[in-house]
């Protein structure tokens, strides 16, 4: 099948929905949307950030995986200590592939290490906090951490142990800085509350703490890279080539301490909207410095992010030498583009997966040719698919609204008005946005399917339906779409592969895109006297 | 550069952090066992992130698709308890995904909360929500107790509880339960048994499940498992031989308890002597003769050993994981005469220490032999950097201390998330035991090979 012969839009999705009985059809309807951009780029409305129904097969985690393993997993020397049983502490145990690179052997690295309270059944029903006091006492005797967090899971917050208690007894006994997470999983409706909680939480404990004011020029934070397959270090060297000066990255490749001078930077740039725009928006308000959104996934989105970023300090030199660096860039990702697209073009791709990288990814596609045909996202919500502008118009439901907002003023002595207003309406004059995200759906195509918190009845459906040529999602889906024939490429651990950020990493996923979607390794699923009208005669024939 | 460069070899003791776990919780033993039943769908009931944490496990250890449910609890669930969420997701579960059996298991989040999940499923059975002829059944598995291992024997207990049914007719079956072995395992215990004549029902059977062939379709329920037919059947059997006490013992004592089938309690047979004692109770259970062919498989078995002895004897071996694959690992290697020196189990239960001791019989006086929640990789790295070792065997966690002390590495156990092979050749059996001495020489020898003085290199080894 052609893919302009595939069913697609309303078609696609009646098909996809006909798969549930009336109840839960009716439900899913709403997470099911074809697109349809009008000429402002408005979209229809996603329902997204709710509830999976039990007993669906769902890619979703829990609000721990969000706060411990996502945003904080990142951070080498800090010790994050999981009190809970030991399961919680177990499977974050380098499962997400942050690298990190400490600049000598005598730096502090505890990302190898797990740590956990393993409590126990008195532990339950005694309470656990003689027991999480006693552990951050000995992690402490035994590696000397800066810093120490300490993460609730499920049975922490049921049982009452006071977490934030015991970090701040421990903080003041100690010396050192140490805050707990109340980021038990039951906590909203995925990883995304986890998210939110993590970045409250340094917010309040960590970030602001070091005044020490930057070295360079252009100094700005990255916000939103977790360093999966080396991303981080791919775009720590190309943005110190074109001379902007990295204060922090949150968290990718990271250290406590630039987390507490990350408020020094003059611009935040971020990249995975959905964990982090929260930070971006308190800093803001505390300190002044502006944010925008870009995207290092791509190599055209990698150069337009750095144009913008060399735009908003407006220096002649920096320009100049980010012109030079992308062109020196782009003339090596154009020779293996020239290469591989003719290869890929045409060909479909589907996507769903995380809160940012479905659409990210999707830049990376069309650079080869390939075309998007569906995606969605596991846990992020309506602004990531339609734009921030539809914020104030979202609701919040019991689960959101359990999630702490900070109340942020700004700091009085600390304020910086690193944009002047005059500079900021020269820049608005010119189209040039702050503090905003598009959002997945503008950049699609109209008639292409968008499914939110895609479950195992979706996925099969549509790896029935639309066959595609390649399917990204994660590991818990990779080898049932396999088993279909159709290979999966998995974008929240590249499959052990990567960086495929900026120029260099673009090089690297057209050439694993490629690879996927060329090789012949699926066409010798069917044994040959399978596919053979009657092999045994002809073979005969053929000798004779 | 070390990766884990803040481990010394100062040990102090300690009573309440446990650093880089030798087990992992109840819940996934459970959703493991429960996938080793045909037609099953496992189904985690608490919070999402347990379910999507123990089927991404799983997925990475066998390279396969890992289905399993959950109920998705909320912040509301865990204070009005779980009971509409269960309700809700069996209902969904029998229309969605239409398996003959749910096999609930708890987490810490219910077990604290205290959801009663026979009365729910009782619920859900009068609602109407489990279609006729379907089955919801349950295991109990708080993740603060036990291990991994805790929860397989207590999913496989559960089997026994909701599915064996007493008989006055006895059949000529012999049962026999794995224990937490791979599905390459179940496959060699079966092949054994079939080539002694003895007639099995092999319980959770996890191969064809999690060894599924690439054909171009998904089945979403692969060809394997035990049936439920099978498991009602267990009660009239002769006997049951457990492999393996930790995991397997529970359902072997309940089969007793509720059917009257006499149970052997084994370790696994993984080597020479504990495949000796597999093998002779199932002839002596089954009245059968050991055929020549099994004799013969002994035999290469043996003639691996005395031809290679040389390069065993005397070797230091750090060994962790589970308790019934480290008693049987250890008595095989000391059997070698290899030293292990030091074995380390999260999984807690003062009987690892006493069964170990039976193994080695005195044989390594030096061996330090630990368990519980302190017993982990952290301590067993380093006793390895007080006095080093020539071998490590365990689960990839493993490579870290491997790569840092160049020490040379075979995996062995769960979870295996770096290689494949283990869900296609078994250890267990006599030829299990070759393929684990092929590795653990391959091992030896690549590291000789790699690290002597140049003049030393042997063609011949």
């Amino acid at each position: 099948m052609k893919h302009h012969d595939l069913p697609k839009g309303e078609g696609l999705r009646e098909k996809i929905l006909a798969g549930y009985p009336a109840k839960l059809a009716k439900k899913r309807a709403p997470q099911l949307v074809v697109n349809q951009k009008d000429a402002a780029d408005n979209v229809p409305p996603v329902k997204a950030n709710v509830r999976t129904t039990p007993g669906i097969i769902t890619q979703r985690g829990c609000c721990y995986a969000g706060c411990k393993g996502v945003v904080l997993g990142p951070t080498r020397d800090i010790i994050n200590l999981v009190h809970g049983p030991v399961g919680c502490s177990f499977y974050a145990w380098l499962t997400r592939r942050n690298q990190t690179r400490p600049p000598t052997d005598q730096d502090e690295n505890f990302m190898t290490y797990c740590f956990t309270t393993d409590m126990q059944d008195e532990n339950i029903v005694f309470g656990g906090e003689k027991k999480l006091r006693a552990a951050v006492q000995e992690a402490y005797d035994l590696f000397h951490p800066k810093a120490i967090g300490i993460f609730s899971t499920c049975p922490v917050g049921l049982i009452g142990d006071d977490v934030h208690a015991v970090a701040k007894e421990m903080k003041e006994k100690l010396g050192i800085n140490i805050f707990g997470f109340s980021c038990e999983g039951y906590k909203g409706v995925s990883q995304s509350a986890g998210h939110h909680i993590a970045n409250n939480q340094l917010f309040k404990h960590v970030i602001g703490r070091d005044d020490t004011a930057p070295a360079g020029k252009f100094n700005i934070t990255l916000l939103g890279e977790y360093n999966i397959g080396g991303d981080a270090f791919v775009l720590e060297e190309l943005l110190e080539r074109c001379g902007f000066t990295l204060v922090a990255t949150l968290s990718g490749n990271s250290t406590i301490g630039q987390f507490e001078r990350a408020h020094t930077a003059d611009l935040n740039v971020v990249m995975c909207h959905r964990s982090i725009n929260y930070v971006a928006d308190m800093i803001e308000k505390k300190f002044g410095v502006p944010w925008f959104k870009v995207n290092f996934i791509g190599a055209h989105a990698t150069a337009k992010s750095l144009r913008k970023m060399a735009a908003f300090f407006g220096d002649a030199e920096l320009t100049a030498r980010v012109e030079t660096v992308i062109a020196e860039e782009m003339a090596k990702v154009a020779a293996v583009e020239a290469e591989i697209k003719p290869r890929c073009t045409g060909k479909t791709a589907m996507l769903f997966v995380g809160g940012s990288r479905a659409h990210h990814y999707q830049d990376l596609f069309s650079e080869i040719g390939m075309k998007t045909i569906a995606a969605g996202y596991e846990f992020a919500h309506r602004d990531d698919y339609e734009g921030r502008k539809v914020l104030s118009t979202v609701t919040l439901d019991a689960d959101s609204r359990n999630i702490e907002e900070l109340d942020v003023e700004r700091d009085p002595k600390r304020f910086r008005q690193v944009l002047s207003d005059e500079k900021r309406q020269k820049l608005a004059a010119v189209n040039f946005e702050f503090s905003d995200y598009q959002g997945m759906m503008p950049q699609m195509d109209n008639e292409t399917l968008v499914i939110d918190d895609i479950n195992e009845q979706d996925t099969q459906r549509l790896l029935e339906l639309c066959r595609p040529d390649v399917f990204c999602a994660g590991i818990k889906e990779k080898y049932g779409v396999q088993k279909h024939g159709v290979p999966c490429k998995q974008l929240h651990s590249y499959d052990y592969g990567g960086p495929y950020a900026g120029f260099k990493g673009a090089i690297n996923f057209y050439r694993e895109i490629d690879r996927l979607v060329n090789t012949r390794i699926w066409s010798f699923i069917e044994p040959p006297w399978k596919t053979a009208a009657s092999p045994t005669l002809e073979a005969t024939y053929a000798r004779d | 550069m070390a990766l884990l460069r803040h481990t010394t070899g100062t040990v102090t003791e300690r009573q309440a952090l446990t650093v880089n776990p030798a087990k992992t919780c109840q819940p996934i033993g459970a959703m493991y066992a429960a996938l080793g039943v045909h037609n099953c769908l496992p189904h985690s009931h608490g919070s999402q992130g347990c379910c999507s944490y123990h089927r991404s496990a799983l997925t990475r250890h066998y390279k396969e698709p890992v289905m399993a449910a959950t109920s998705s609890f909320t912040e509301g669930s865990s204070v009005f308890g779980g009971q509409s969420n269960l309700l809700a997701a069996i209902e969904n579960i029998f229309t969605l995904y239409a398996p003959d059996v749910i096999a609930v298991h708890t987490t810490c989040l219910s077990e604290t909360i205290g959801d009663d999940i026979p009365q729910i499923a009782a619920k859900a059975r009068e609602e109407g929500k489990v279609p006729a002829g379907k089955y919801v059944i349950h295991a109990n598995t708080p993740s603060y107790v036990g291990s991994h291992v805790t929860g397989f024997a207590n999913m496989t207990k559960s089997l026994v509880t909701y599915f064996s049914d007493w008989s006055e007719n006895r059949l000529r079956t012999v049962n026999i339960i794995p224990g937490w072995v791979e599905p390459a395992d179940m496959r060699e215990i079966k092949r054994l048994a079939a080539l002694m004549g003895v007639e099995i029902i092999l319980f959770p059977d996890t191969s064809d499940v999690l060894d599924a062939p690439q054909t171009g379709t998904h089945e979403f329920y692969p060809r394997g498992g035990v049936t439920i037919q099978a498991l009602r059947r267990t009660g009239a059997s002769q006997a049951t031989i457990a492999l393996g006490p930790t995991a397997s013992a529970p359902a072997a004592r309940e089969l007793e308890k509720k059917c009257g089938v006499d149970s052997h309690i084994l370790e696994l047979p993984i080597g020479l002597r504990a495949t000796d004692a597999f093998v002779d109770t199932l002839r002596r259970t089954a009245g059968v003769e050991v055929p020549a062919a099994l004799v013969e498989e002994r035999g290469r078995l043996m003639d691996v050993i005395t031809d290679m002895h040389q390069y065993f004897y005397g070797k230091r071996v750090a060994l962790w994981g589970d308790p019934d694959q480290l008693v049987s690992l250890a008595g095989f290697l000391a059997d070698l005469d290899m030293k292990p020196v030091y074995a380390v189990t999260g999984t807690p239960g003062r009987a690892f220490e006493e069964r170990m001791a039976k193994v080695l019989a005195g044989r390594v006086p030096e061996a330090k032999i630990r368990q519980g929640p302190q017993a982990d990789m952290f301590l067993m790295h380093q006793w390895i950097k007080e006095q080093g070792v020539d071998l490590l065997i365990g689960n990839t966690y493993g490579k870290y201390i491997a790569r840092d002390e160049n020490i040379p590495f075979v995996r062995h156990g769960f979870p295996i998330l770096d290689r494949v092979g283990h869900s296609y050749f078994p250890t267990t059996g006599y030829m299990g035991g070759i393929r684990l001495l092929e590795k653990i020489l391959g091992a030896l020898q690549d590291q000789q090979d790699r690290n002597c003085p140049e003049e030393a290199v042997e063609l011949v080894m």
